[in-house]
């Protein structure tokens, strides 16, 4: 079980108020991910779910008991931590079986869980090492390990990947994704890179300067952005943002185009401009268009190798169903 | 790219490094020489006390007049007591200022170093009457606390630069795991912060074995350590000069040869935390 429950949550350090009263659902099994820039309370808002910071008011609801005056240890949530923390005076096994020795297990139980938990993440061979011998990837697994053995209500993560390179990255995106398809246990991620968000989340939710910007599943998110903020945030490349007579022409202050939803021709087309700079990643290319009649940069991405280059003439045309509206408060127009 | 380092330049800064060495170690070995020769060629010229016979008469006299291992016991009752009393004083303090500081934490440490620019003279009236009220005068007890507290800033700093080390999410992941503040100290704080422990432990004792002034003021027979030992042998007339430097040597000799020993764990301790 692990549905936890945020009512008009408010912290603040002295007179900065970080986070303004929030309110949030996270239902048993979900896969929550806190996305948002860095300081927009992302981090703090988990520390604050794990207890390890006092909420200034509001209450904090874990499997529908009061969790805001229970200490981080008696919430029987587990936690990833960005730097890993893992025990550097303890081996991989003593690391593990920490939480379990803290809970009282006996020895026979401890030594089976563990032994479990290094089977699923091939952490078997390095149980006698020391953190300090491992490799980055290694020492998240066992990271992962010491939070999984005690079968926690949720699984807390901050920001866990941002320490691994780009690489070893996308594979531990999969198995902690992997890893939830299996425990179905209740996950709360953080991370400030939209990319993880869009590919690990049931749901997500948006966070700007403390505030929730938007909750919903990742394809909402991305197909109905409820403001400006969102509608930039989610995506890549960015949401072209264009303001002006093409936007008054369709009644709105702004309108979003995303990089995809926009036809690239060399001989007819709505707007007219000229090929800034040209990316070629073989799979797609992103083009970077100076359009006359457009203040803005408008970046394009057309699938496959086309042979465009730097100072060619190009036509673009958004399809219209899947521009974006936006009044001048920023707020989607449906 | 490496610096590259000549062997004329080497060499200078072998001798040099040796030069500097030597100065410093020099009053040392020579109270060593002067210990082992009678009092009569003690006082003669450099050349002649070289050249002169090598003796343990010294020794044997200090030996007969004085309690060297009274003393002796004293010493590290003082020095190893006054340290574990600091200790359980600065731990808590040093943990709750290093994890969890308040604005003022900073001003705290300060002011706490500043006690030790005070001049002891200066307070050496009050303490002398507080300890004749209270009996403690050459007394261990009464010693071993005075000690502590002229020690307890550095042991305080010390132990504080050691435990800012230790990373916060560490002693969080802990609390995730279950563990509660003791469990946190016992399992993880203090074998993270061993080494540091270690040569806390190490240069207190060294600087509480080698205290002298309130050492030789408030003590007399009973609690008297080596520095007192040493101070017996110091008088303006008569020759003891062989004799105060048996006696000088016998009393340094075992923190020497601790510091010795030590000496890795003890530049660490000094120096940590000064590069990062």
């Amino acid at each position: 079980m692990g549905q936890i429950l945020l009512e008009k949550v408010v912290k603040r350090f002295g007179d900065v108020e970080v986070i303004p009263p929030l309110d949030l659902t996270i239902e048993d099994g979900e896969f929550v991910v806190f996305v948002g820039p860095s300081g927009c309370g992302k981090s703090t808002l988990l520390r604050l779910i794990a207890g390890l910071e006092d909420v200034t008011s509001g209450r904090i609801v874990i499997d529908g008991k009061d969790a805001t005056n229970i200490p981080p240890a008696k919430r029987s949530l587990a936690m990833v931590f960005q730097s890993y923390a893992l025990y550097p005076h303890m081996s991989v096994r003593k690391n593990i079986a920490f939480p379990l020795r803290m809970a009282g297990f006996d020895k026979a139980e401890i030594d089976r869980r563990v032994a479990a938990a290094a089977d699923v993440l091939n952490l078997t061979p390095y149980l006698d090492r020391r953190p300090g011998q491992l490799s980055g990837g290694q020492r998240q697994r066992v990271a992962i390990g010491r939070a999984i053995v005690r079968e926690p209500a949720a699984f807390l993560f901050d920001e866990p990947l941002s320490n691994l390179d780009a690489a070893l990255r996308v594979g531990m995106r999969l198995e902690i994704s992997e890893l939830h398809n299996r425990l179905k246990t209740t996950m709360i991620y953080v991370t400030h890179d939209q990319v993880e968000a869009m590919t690990m989340a049931d749901k997500i939710v948006v966070l700007h300067a403390g505030r929730i910007e938007q909750v919903g599943s990742p394809l909402e998110l991305y197909s109905r952005p409820r403001n400006l903020f969102v509608a930039g945030f989610i995506g890549s490349p960015n949401m072209n943002f264009i303001t002006g007579p093409e936007a008054d022409k369709l009644n709105a202050a702004t309108i979003g185009v995303r990089p995809e939803h926009i036809q690239v021709s060399t001989t007819e087309g709505r707007w007219k401009g000229t090929v800034g700079v040209a990316e070629h990643l073989g799979s797609d290319t992103f083009l970077h268009v100076h359009a006359t009649g457009l203040a803005e940069t408008i970046t394009v991405r057309a699938s496959g190798e086309v042979g465009l280059r730097h100072g060619d003439t190009v036509w673009l045309t958004p399809e219209d169903d899947k521009i974006h509206r936006f009044d001048s408060n920023g707020l989607r127009i449906e | 790219m490496a610096r590259m380092v000549s062997t004329r330049r080497k060499t200078i800064n072998t001798v040099l490094a040796w030069g500097v060495g030597l100065i410093i170690f020099f009053p040392i070995l020579w109270i060593t020489v002067l210990s082992f020769k009678s009092e009569g060629d003690a006082i003669r010229t450099p050349i002649e006390v070289l050249t002169a016979p090598w003796t343990l008469e010294s020794y044997a006299t200090v030996q007969e007049r004085s309690n060297y291992l009274k003393h002796f016991w004293n010493s590290v009752i003082l020095s190893v007591g006054s340290t574990f009393l600091g200790l359980l004083v600065a731990v808590p303090a040093a943990w709750s200022m290093a994890f969890v500081p308040s604005k003022r934490t900073k001003d705290i440490l300060m002011w706490m170093l500043s006690t030790k620019m005070l001049p002891a003279v200066g307070v050496l009236y009050p303490i002398y009457l507080l300890f004749i009220r209270m009996g403690l005068l050459d007394s261990r007890l009464g010693l071993t606390i005075v000690l502590m507290l002229i020690n307890l800033p550095i042991i305080v700093w010390m132990l504080y630069t050691y435990f800012r080390e230790i990373p916060g999410e560490i002693l969080e992941a802990a609390r995730m795991d279950g563990a509660g503040l003791r469990e946190e100290i016992l399992y993880v704080l203090t074998p993270m912060a061993v080494p540091g422990i270690a040569s806390t432990v190490l240069l207190n004792v060294i600087l509480a074995w080698n205290e002298a002034f309130w050492t030789l003021n408030l003590t007399a027979a009973t609690a008297a350590p080596l520095t007192a030992f040493i101070a017996s042998y110091s008088s303006p007339e008569g020759l003891f000069y062989a004799k105060l430097s048996a006696a000088s040597v016998m009393a340094i000799a075992p923190i020497l040869i601790l510091g010795w020993f030590s000496q890795k764990q003890l530049v660490r301790g000094l120096t940590f935390g000064a590069v990062k």
